[in-house]
């Protein structure tokens, strides 16, 4: 079996166990993004993927042989650290070609490596300089480079971008994205950015606890989260949950709560309808309210602004409905003002039901 | 502008703060080196140009200073021609070789395998830090009576352990010099296993591991990435043991007197000795003003070899 394969994967630090039982296949050439607040255990599933920790039990396999108990060097990985963790004491090229090296790979080879990966990175200018000597963006791309000579089979990334400013932080996804289409090779990438995890993978994982939340493609979480922690943890700004109760009226199922009701749209009215008269949890995405009414799923809600920001296009607004705080995010067009109190519309084909119990979606 | 007048300026300023008086300038960050500047002055570049100044006269302790006879350079001539000054020195270099090469090498390699965080590590750091606490002269007095011949407990226990016969350690020229050797290695290997496993210590984790992932065993691990990494902090101890041989005679003044003949009289043991029992202070200073040079010399061309202000960058 190719691709990267965790089965039953736990880890403990003595007492304290900080993955419990951990499965996931991951394809051949897929791009997957671990992603999960800080402490959750992504990072140390990374690394044991690499190799770097132990496993306390399970097996982990990579494009089929069982590397469960072998040195990082045996698993045919290379690996991007989020403080780059280049060699201060090598040039460039010397950093790129350090592995290579010590394979004792032939002088020709190791060159033509180094210079298409260069070239690739736009780095050939830089080869003979010292990390120090090198931007923050520039270093980034050495350690990338690094990883790219060794041409491994899989490619880890452990929040690479964390430390690079808003800006360059998005030409590099951009040009990872670049670099996964080019190099075709299995990559799994460890951020706390969910925006990092949208705009990248193939197939999210949502952790949490040394969880597995979720497995899924973007649209996938972000359409259909599992439960109130994907929910929220997936789209910025975050998804607003406020208490409310299913009911029946003239034959229409209906979400209510304070200052709102709203129709239960039809792709939950099996699930809902199972759930009428119990306490349920509405989650409402801010980027679903609008200014004005766009179709019939639009239903009217009255918001009391209390601080509009504008961001260009739209604006945030942090509002209260019916004693909620609720967040929405409205479109505007050149010449409006500053949102303030009066009705706003929500596209109820989008809402969601969550247990309210369990936090798991309806 | 018009624009701009309407947007951004719309206030009418008040009066404008007034500068303060006294603003830190040119003077300021010289202000506040003077008093270490004038400790310096005092206490170490006074005895430098006073020991040239000395090394000048044929100045003879009972004698007052002025009225020691000006010789010019006749010391410093006398010196280049002296057997026992290039004797001394020929100890001296000897002495310097043999321990800190094997300091270096067994600072470094008892940090390496006690760096990692396991049991009992911590009092191994601090029972190896111990020897430095102790004074130089106790150090000498210590190890006089270890190596004593006939109630030392090193002849005693090569006896009983290895059935070796006594030796009279402190009173044969080689054994002697053995003797000081291995006492320097006890007090000094610690010094260098101290800095060097704090600047392990320091070392990014990251950078470690990714050597390990770009497939270095241990020993390509420590010779390709992190001693390179620490390369500042090696040449700095360096440096400074190197400056101790020229500098250190309590132990050997102690253990030996620098004997037997001049087997084990290291140069500042022989200034020493020159000075005070052969009371030629003119001379002695002259041989000094030798030292400084030999000193100065090293310090330069290993600091220029191998920058340590300038090596160390952040990863």
């Amino acid at each position: 079996m190719a691709g990267v394969v965790l089965r039953n994967v736990s880890k403990s630090y003595g007492n304290v166990t900080v993955i419990p039982d951990l499965s996931l296949d991951i394809e051949e050439g897929e791009f997957v993004v671990f992603v999960g607040p800080s402490g959750c255990g992504k990072s140390t599933t990374l690394r044991m993927i690499a190799g770097l920790e132990k496993v306390s039990s399970g097996q982990i396999v990579i494009s089929g042989r069982d590397v469960t108990w072998a040195k990082p060097k045996e698993r045919d990985i290379a690996m991007v650290f989020q403080s780059y963790a280049l060699y201060p004491h090598m040039n460039v090229a010397q950093n790129m070609s350090f592995a290579l090296r010590l394979d004792r790979r032939p002088k020709a080879e190791i060159e033509e490596r180094v210079r298409i990966a260069a070239d690739m990175l736009e780095l050939t200018p830089y080869l003979d300089r010292k990390p120090k000597d090198l931007s923050g963006g520039q270093r980034q791309r050495v350690a990338m480079g690094r990883s790219i000579v060794r041409d491994a089979y899989v490619f880890l990334f452990d929040e690479p971008l964390s430390n690079l400013d808003a800006k360059l932080r998005s030409t590099m996804r951009t040009e990872l994205a670049l670099l996964h289409k080019k190099l075709d090779r299995t990559m799994i990438y460890v951020t706390h950015d969910q925006i990092e995890a949208m705009t990248m993978a193939d197939r999210i994982v949502i952790m949490k606890d040394g969880l597995i939340q979720q497995v899924g493609t973007p649209k996938d979480v972000y359409n259909a989260p599992v439960n109130t922690f994907v929910a929220t943890f997936i789209g910025s700004p975050s998804m607003t949950l406020v208490p409310a109760e299913l009911s029946e009226d003239n034959g229409q199922l209906h979400v209510q709560g304070a200052g709102f009701k709203l129709p239960v749209p039809d792709r939950l009215k099996d699930t809902a309808n199972r759930a009428t008269g119990r306490q349920v949890t509405l989650g409402l995405r801010p980027e679903h309210f609008a200014a004005e009414a766009r179709s019939d799923a639009f239903a009217p809600i009255d918001l009391k602004v209390k601080v509009a920001e504008y961001i260009g296009s739209s604006q945030f607004l942090a509002a209260d409905m019916g004693g909620q705080d609720i967040t929405a995010a409205v479109e505007v067009g050149p010449e409006a003002d500053r949102m303030s109190d009066g009705q706003y519309f929500f596209d109820t084909s989008r809402l969601y039901l969550f247990d309210s119990n369990s936090g798991e979606a309806l | 502008m018009a624009h701009a007048d309407m947007d951004t300026q719309r206030l009418d300023l008040p009066e404008p703060m007034p500068q303060p008086r006294f603003q830190a300038g040119f003077i300021t960050p010289y202000a506040f080196i003077f008093p270490a500047l004038l400790v310096m002055l005092g206490g170490l570049l006074y005895p430098v140009f006073m020991a040239m100044y000395l090394s000048l006269y044929d100045w003879q302790i009972g004698l007052d200073l002025e009225d020691a006879p000006f010789v010019g350079l006749t010391n410093f001539s006398r010196m280049l021609t002296d057997p026992q000054v290039w004797e001394v020195l020929w100890v001296t270099m000897r002495f310097g070789f043999w321990t800190i090469t094997i300091e270096m090498t067994l600072g470094v390699a008892l940090a390496l395998l006690l760096e990692k965080p396991i049991r009992g590590a911590s009092v191994f750091r601090t029972i190896f830090i111990l020897p430095l606490m102790v004074s130089p002269v106790v150090v000498g007095l210590i190890w006089r009576y270890l190596f004593d011949a006939r109630v030392g407990w090193i002849n005693y226990y090569l006896g009983a352990w290895f059935g070796i016969e006594p030796q009279i350690w402190l009173g044969d020229a080689q054994l002697a010099f053995f003797a000081i050797v291995f006492t320097d290695i006890w007090q000094w290997t610690p010094f260098i296993f101290i800095i060097v496993i704090a600047g392990l210590q320091a070392l990014p984790s990251e950078v470690v591991e990714a050597s390990t992932i770009d497939g270095a065993n241990w020993w390509q691990q420590v010779f390709l990435v992190k001693l390179p990494m620490i390369k500042s902090i090696l040449v700095i101890a360096l440096l400074m043991r190197l400056i101790d041989v020229f500098r250190g005679m309590e132990v050997m003044l102690i253990m030996t007197g620098g004997g037997p003949g001049r087997s084990t009289e290291l140069l500042s043991l022989h200034i020493y000795n020159r000075a005070f029992e052969t009371q030629q202070l003119g001379y002695a200073s002259a041989i000094s003003v030798l030292l400084i040079v030999i000193v100065f010399a090293i310090s330069t061309l290993i600091l220029t070899m191998a920058n340590p202000m300038k090596s160390r960058s952040d990863v």
